[in-house]
């Protein structure tokens, strides 16, 4: 009975706890009601993924409303993957950010913090689980609106103007996508998605859908902080709660890659998307020129957490390049290093979080020493970083492998170069960090910083932990990023 | 216990063991006695080993699928066996260095030291039982990090700066060349085994063979050809035992172990022989054994020369694989167990006269086989080891990779052969023969005198290294003992080469 709900409840379960938080006021409350839910949505969405495996693609008619008419969700492996991402994430977050979220948020404004947490998750599994285009419009605002509010949360006042900034350009590319269905369904007279890839070869060469594609993309770009839309990301990343950072650097970004890979495969499933004035080439020169120049600018930060935001313009340029391949290599490679770069820069952020909490700063001059005061936080940070960087036995190494394959498939090998070489400016920014932290003394007459609380390290090394096995153990990852991508592209696994 | 086991425990040992040398690191002698039990065991699994591959077997195991279709499997060849046997001896001998070395030097934070040190040995016992080239390349990165904390022990600034150059080249090489290389064959081939005779013949041709084989031999920065060399000189900065089994048997020998690896079982070398585009192989690496004797040749500092004698060495092995003959890669092999030992007692001497003289120049080494004669004595058989003059093991390796070439009638390879014995020896004999013959310049007070009860822990303040100790002796027994035996080694392998020839002869399928 409430199997067959399943797909619903993902969804209305965070929205109807979010109220809550804010009736319930008191702060250790609401962070156990967040607590119980993140775990709940974990549990559905994994039972999802397993049906989903099991039987093939789910379908949920909202309301029992049939298909075209209602809205549907969908549920295929590429969005059962997804939700299985963001939902982990938030259930491993959401421990860490009791203490955390004390911390740096003043008391008063708790409450707000976990509605907004709950919404935003909320908005991040609508859209990975529906199967219409402007439901997900929908999804997406829920999404960005409470991302807004959760970033100017943060301790600066410049957290301030860096939510603003994320709200223009983010509002920005929401119109542009909204601008893009509505052409569509001029087109087509549908919103569903399904529906959609079947009306869209007969009308694909008109201008009308040029242009929707060319709006869909430019919009979910931003969203995606694509490069050379990026420029919204590194601040909001900064200045947001580490909380915030965590999750969004976790989440945010990989839903709309995922958008993007919905709309290519999915909505212009029917057509050669990347045949039609070059989109595919447009795509993978923006996706290698963030590869290379993410990692450069990331090099020169002295912030950290900047750094680290850099270095996610960098991880995005990867995913969009596997999407951009257009081939099953590629695309398993984009799609697992979803999963991969969430384990790696939730645990880093994570990491940056309990730094702020001890020493009240990321900034690197005053991680002088940190490898003897804090030192399971920042062996964590190490074998993360190491991830990053794509060394074997962790995560980061199996999404680099893939979209080296990919190009060497295609007979490409620059661009493998350049993903390597990517990987190489990795381990400048990253041991960057690690020279200061083992090497430099600790300024003297400081407060002695003590290691992190456990509810923060536990979670923090979860993900590092996650990020080695998924790493020695690629199998499964990418049994299910193989199976979508396959699926995606209709090709036989 | 089964074969399979027994490889896994292997690898696992040392890794054990790095997590009881944590634990028990408040206690010294129960954590010393950790590294030595565990050294013991290991040798012994990989002694039990011999039986098997040396009736022809290959015992293999696989731990699990890390990506569709690639599997973490370990197999014994005979390449591997002779690499692990060698190997896990020295760590054993290595140790007991350790402990005298350490102790008598005052090393800080030694509990860190031992168990990078475990992993290291860990790393290097997968590297060996690899039974494809995705398990071999992850157990090289691992050795490389696991090393930088080594390399970088004395956390100063130099040693920093070392690190630095340390981990650039090695990472650089191995995930910009090594790692596209690797896709690229599994691309190519549709796999990554080591299978005799190789994966690719038939499936590349013409430039791509070279470009590929070059992509692995530079990719492979540890082998130290150059112009990817300077990692070597820069990671002396790391105490002596570190430079003694890392930097001159396991970290380096992984690296010519993995060109050996990649030019018998990937390539394979009848296919390697018939391609034109591989030839150049042969030359660089000449080149590198001549330049690096002549950089050796005009270094004062000895570890320094040391680290430029080995990246001469390698190139032997890398050299004489390429010469691409089964007498050749036997050659190769064969050299690989006998610049082990003779360049491992050559840096345990270098650590011995630093413990207990603290000199580091070869010009201030005049005089002193009088006051450390088991220590010099032990150099002076490692440098004809190195000379290749018997009754020592390296005049064996030398001798096939000579005949291998005479045979292939490679003469420039002979020529270099020829030349570089000639710099061996203007490199190493002036320092027996300056440490025996000639008087000491600055005439310490006479005390103590040449007696081994001089223990080097005494009071003195061992950190200031410009200061010298007076009328020095020995060093201390435990640092004697491990040279003595290294250098007993290096004759020993001399009379009895029989088991390293049963290895190296299956290697090479039975030929010389």
């Amino acid at each position: 009975m409430i199997a067959a709900h399943l797909p619903a409840l993902q969804v209305v379960i965070p929205l109807m706890a979010a109220p809550l938080c804010v009736l319930l006021r008191r702060p250790v409350l609401a962070w156990a009601l967040t607590l119980a839910v993140s775990w709940v949505v974990l549990a559905i969405a994994v039972a999802l993924l397993l049906q989903v495996l099991e039987t093939g693609p789910v379908t949920y008619p909202l309301g029992n409303w049939a298909a075209p008419w209602g809205i549907e969700y969908r549920v295929d492996l590429a969005g059962a993957f997804v939700l299985v991402i963001v939902a982990a994430i938030g259930a491993v977050v959401t421990p860490y950010a009791r203490r955390s979220v004390e911390h740096e948020i003043p008391r008063d404004r708790i409450y707000l913090f976990y509605a907004m947490y709950l919404l935003c998750l909320t908005g991040l599994l609508g859209i990975a689980i529906t199967g219409d285009a402007f439901n997900l419009f929908v999804f997406l605002e829920i999404t960005s609106l409470s991302s807004y509010v959760l970033i100017s949360l943060g301790s600066e006042r410049r957290a301030l103007t860096a939510a603003y900034r994320y709200l223009i350009m983010g509002t920005l590319g929401a119109t542009f996508y909204l601008i893009g269905v509505a052409m569509m369904y001029m087109m087509t007279g549908t919103l569903n998605m399904a529906d959609l890839a079947t009306l869209m070869p007969a009308v694909a060469d008109t201008r009308t859908i040029l242009v929707a594609l060319a709006f869909l993309t430019v919009g979910i770009s931003l969203k995606l902080a694509l490069f050379p839309l990026h420029l919204w990301l590194p601040n909001a990343y900064t200045y947001a709660p580490s909380v915030v950072t965590a999750f969004l650097a976790a989440t945010g970004t990989k839903v709309a890659v995922y958008i993007l890979i919905r709309i290519f495969f999915t909505i212009f499933g029917g057509v050669e998307v990347f045949r039609i004035n070059l989109i595919g080439d447009v795509l993978m020169g923006l996706a290698i020129l963030a590869m290379v120049s993410g990692s450069a600018v990331a090099i020169y930060q002295n912030n950290v957490k900047r750094m680290l935001a850099y270095s996610s313009v960098a991880q995005i340029g990867y995913m969009v390049l596997g999407i951009s391949f257009a081939t099953v290599t590629g695309l398993t490679g984009g799609i697992v290093h979803l999963f991969n770069h969430a384990l790696i820069k939730c645990a880093l952020f994570m990491a940056l979080g309990c730094v702020f909490m001890r020493i009240g700063s990321v900034n690197i001059r005053d991680m002088a020493g940190l490898g003897r005061r804090m030192p399971v936080t920042m062996a964590s940070f190490v074998v993360s970083g190491l991830s990053l960087i794509g060394v074997p036995l962790t995560v980061g190494f199996v999404s680099k492998w893939y979209l080296v394959q990919a190009a060497l498939e295609k007979g490409w090998w620059p661009i493998a170069v350049l993903v390597l070489l990517s990987s190489l400016l990795a381990v400048i920014y990253i041991w960057r960090v690690v020279e200061v932290a083992y090497f430099r003394p600790a300024p003297e007459g400081g407060p002695a910083p003590a290691e992190a609380p456990l509810s923060m390290l536990v979670p923090m090394w979860l993900l590092t932990g996650a990020s080695v096995y998924f790493g020695i153990d690629a199998t499964r990852t990418l049994e299910v990023a193989g199976g979508a991508a396959a699926f995606l592209l209709r090709a036989t696994p | 216990m089964s074969a399979e086991a027994t490889i896994l425990l292997a690898v696992a040992v040392p890794l054990v063991a790095a997590v009881l040398i944590v634990l028990t690191g408040s206690r010294p002698n129960l954590r010393e006695g950790v590294t030595l039990a565990a050294a013991a065991i290991l040798f012994g699994l990989v002694a039990s080993l011999f039986p098997t591959v040396l009736a022809g077997g290959r015992p293999a195991v696989v731990l699990g699928e890390m990506l569709p279709g690639l599997n973490i499997a370990f197999e014994v060849e005979p390449l591997g066996m002779l690499f692990a046997a060698v190997a896990s001896f020295l760590w054993l001998v290595t140790s007991i260095y350790s402990i005298g070395y350490m102790r008598g030097h005052h090393e800080k934070n030694q509990t860190r030291f031992y168990a990078y040190f475990a992993i290291a040995l860990s790393s290097t016992m997968g590297v060996a039982f690899a039974g494809n080239m995705l398990t071999l390349f992850a157990f090289y990165e691992v050795l490389t990090l696991c090393t930088f904390p080594l390399v970088t022990h004395h956390g100063t600034e130099e040693a920093k700066r070392a690190g630095r150059v340390y981990l650039g080249i090695l990472l650089g090489t191995s995930i910009g060349l090594q790692l596209f290389a690797i896709v690229w064959t599994w691309t190519i081939a549709g796999t990554l085994d080591f299978t005799d005779g190789g994966i690719l013949a038939g499936k590349a041709a013409g430039p791509t063979v070279g470009i590929l084989l070059a992509l692995y031999v530079f990719g492979i920065g540890k082998a130290a050809i150059m112009p990817l060399h300077r990692w070597l000189p820069a990671a002396m900065v790391a105490p002596t035992p570190v430079s003694a089994l890392l930097h001159a048997v396991a970290v380096v020998k992984v690296g010519v172990f993995t060109v050996l690896k990649v030019i018998v079982y990937i390539f394979g070398v009848e296919f390697l022989a018939q391609a034109a585009s591989s030839r150049w192989l042969l030359y660089v690496a000449g080149f590198t054994i001549v330049a690096a004797s002549v950089v050796a040749l005009r270094s004062d500092n000895l570890k320094r020369r040391l680290a430029y004698s080995t990246v001469s060495q390698l190139s032997y092995v890398i050299m004489a694989a390429a010469i691409l003959t089964p007498l050749s890669a036997m050659g190769a092999a064969l050299h690989i167990a006998a610049h082990a030992f003779g360049k491992i007692t050559l840096f345990f001497c270098a650590g011995s006269i630093l413990v207990a003289s603290h000199k580091t120049l070869v010009s201030e080494l005049d005089g002193i086989g009088r006051r450390m004669p088991w220590t010099m004595a032990a150099f002076a058989i490692a440098a004809l080891s190195m000379i290749g003059i018997p009754p020592t093991v390296g005049f064996v390796s030398k001798w096939y990779i000579l005949r291998a070439a005479m045979e292939a009638e490679q003469m420039f390879a002979v020529a270099v052969i020829v030349l570089s014995t000639l710099l061996n020896a203007a490199y190493f004999l002036p320092i027996v023969y300056a440490a025996f013959f000639r008087a000491e310049t600055a005439e310490p007070v006479a005390a103590g005198g040449p007696a081994r009860g001089a223990e080097a822990g005494d009071g003195g303040t061992p950190r200031h290294r410009g200061h010298r100790r007076e009328g020095h002796g020995e060093a201390p027994l435990c640092v004697v003992l491990a040279l003595t035996v290294s250098a007993a080694g290096i004759v020993f392998l001399f009379f009895f080469p029989d088991l390293p020839f049963a290895l190296a002869r299956q290697l090479a399928g039975g030929a010389g």
